[in-house]
């Protein structure tokens, strides 16, 4: 994908969201201008802040996720009979819409940052142990066997083979789930606290009806997930450059 | 050098494939292990380099009894050997960087193994060049041909400075071409090196070219080894003489 297309795309929604907002002329849907001017007001004063606190949430969430996932996921990968053990289990748990469990990570961990990091962490966490589990799980005979007669053991093999094969099975796990993880944040962040995007949203138009405000939450939101979206891709093209250009 | 004392060995449930097996190879033979599929060959090296383990017998190594992996010995497989994340030159470090992670501990690492990044640096380059290597060195596995995978993964091999090479149809995979230049490369090294070399394959003439002798292995369970000498390889001009053709018409008779 081009930047230039990317960017081509931007001007038509901005457009078609200027069109839309011009046609239909209510305070409900003020103009891209005007939102983006109220954006670029008030990022230095609070709105920065929410944001900062949502980044915040959802970043140690992927960062606890990935830490609690991954050796979780190789261990499975490599021994069949745990896997057994433990595949029923994620079977069920993995569909369950984490989403509905906030009521009761909020009972039970309270008010704070803490609940919301463990509800995003549960959602990734599944993602990433079955990637990784599947990756390490068809990491070949073969390369195990001379790596193994190069000398490795069980502590080289896991630092020369399965952490490496895991990383792209992390990064693709991330990259599928940080559209829910952030909708989820949003969710999250309506209870039990003053601070993060989803609160800021919910305040100013439920409570101030200050509409252009809210938008600017919004697009502080959209481009949280966004830019969470890009770096992803990133790391990944910094990371898995083998992947480019193999035949 | 090499050992094979009353070895028994069957995978899990099934029958097996060497019974009370014995052969001993010497220091700096050149030896083929030829037979169909399914008879053991790869079996055969797997225990040579100590990543499976004999139900009985022993196989010894330079007298030492072999019970896991043998720092001294480089193992080269048909494909699927290389990181496919890690460039060519990242491969062929490889076995350098897993000594140096360990230690020189004797386990994994040969005590006397001297761990200086410089020379590892050299010894790498070194091998790149020896192989013809040298100008794929930044690419990865998926990115360049099958023979020079296989290089790689000898190189990778050589680089530890190893007395023992196995490998197991290291150029079964590639084009007659291609397979003949790097067979020729083999008896080279082996000559420069004066390593001991095991080679499995399927291939009677690829064992008449390598192999100063021939281990011939038939339908399991293996009970003894029927071994052709093959004294007379000097060079890729063998490939053209008399007493290739015999050989080959010998083992093709054998099997």
């Amino acid at each position: 994908m081009k930047r230039r297309d990317v960017l081509l795309a931007t001007l038509v929604l901005l457009a078609l969201w200027y069109g839309l907002a011009a046609l239909i002329q209510r305070p409900i849907l003020p103009t891209p201008v005007r939102v983006l001017a109220t954006f670029i007001r008030d990022l230095p004063r609070d709105l920065g802040r929410h944001t900062l606190v949502s980044l915040y949430r959802v970043a140690a969430s992927i960062i606890l996720a990935i830490a609690l996932a991954t050796p979780a996921g190789l261990v499975l990968g490599q021994s069949a009979r745990l896997n057994r053990i433990f595949a029923p289990f994620i079977y069920l748990l993995f569909p369950i819409p984490k989403v509905v469990l906030v009521p009761i990570v909020l009972l039970f961990l309270g008010v704070g940052d803490f609940p919301k990091i463990v509800i995003i962490t549960m959602i990734l966490f599944f993602q990433i142990l079955v990637l990784v589990r599947d990756a390490a799980a068809a990491i070949r005979p073969e390369l195990l066997l001379s790596v193994r007669s190069l000398g490795a053991g069980r502590r080289a093999l896991f630092r020369f083979v399965y952490l490496p094969a895991s990383v792209p099975a992390i990064l693709t796990a991330v990259r599928q789930s940080i559209g829910t993880a952030v909708a989820v944040l949003y969710i999250a962040e309506l209870f039990a606290t003053r601070y993060g995007l989803g609160y800021y949203i919910y305040y100013q138009g439920s409570t101030l009806f200050d509409y252009p405000r809210m938008y600017a939450g919004i697009v502080a939101m959209s481009l949280l997930g966004l830019g969470l979206y890009f770096g992803v891709d990133m790391v990944e093209r910094h990371l898995c450059k083998w992947k480019l250009g193999a035949g | 050098m090499l050992e094979l004392q009353g070895v028994t060995f069957a995978y899990p449930g099934q029958s097996p494939v060497f019974e009370r097996f014995s052969w001993r190879g010497e220091r700096g033979d050149v030896w083929a292990v030829l037979g169909p599929s399914g008879c053991g060959k790869s079996t055969l090296l797997m225990l040579l380099a100590g990543l499976v383990l004999p139900q009985a017998g022993d196989v010894r190594i330079d007298g030492e009894r072999i019970t896991r992996p043998r720092p001294r010995t480089g193992l080269v497989l048909q494909e699927y050997g290389l990181l496919p994340w890690a460039t060519v030159q990242d491969n062929v470090m490889l076995g350098l960087r897993i000594r140096r992670f360990y230690g020189p501990d004797g386990r994994h690492v040969p005590r006397d193994e001297r761990l200086d990044p410089a020379e590892a640096q050299a010894r790498v380059k070194h091998w790149l060049a020896r192989l013809d290597i040298a100008d794929v060195a930044t690419k990865y596995p998926g990115q360049i041909s099958g023979g020079q995978r296989q290089r790689a993964a000898i190189a990778r091999t050589l680089v530890l400075d190893p007395d023992l090479v196995l490998m197991d149809e290291p150029f079964s995979a590639l084009d007659a071409p291609t397979r003949e230049s790097l067979q020729a490369l083999t008896l080279d090294l082996c000559a420069e090196g004066g390593m001991t070399v095991v080679l499995v394959t399927h291939n009677i003439e690829e064992a008449a070219f390598v192999g100063q002798k021939v281990v011939l292995l038939g339908k399991p369970p293996n009970r003894q080894a029927h071994i052709i000498a093959n004294p007379h390889i000097t060079d890729a001009e063998y490939r053209r003489s008399v007493e290739y053709q015999a050989i080959c018409t010998g083992l093709r008779e054998a099997l």
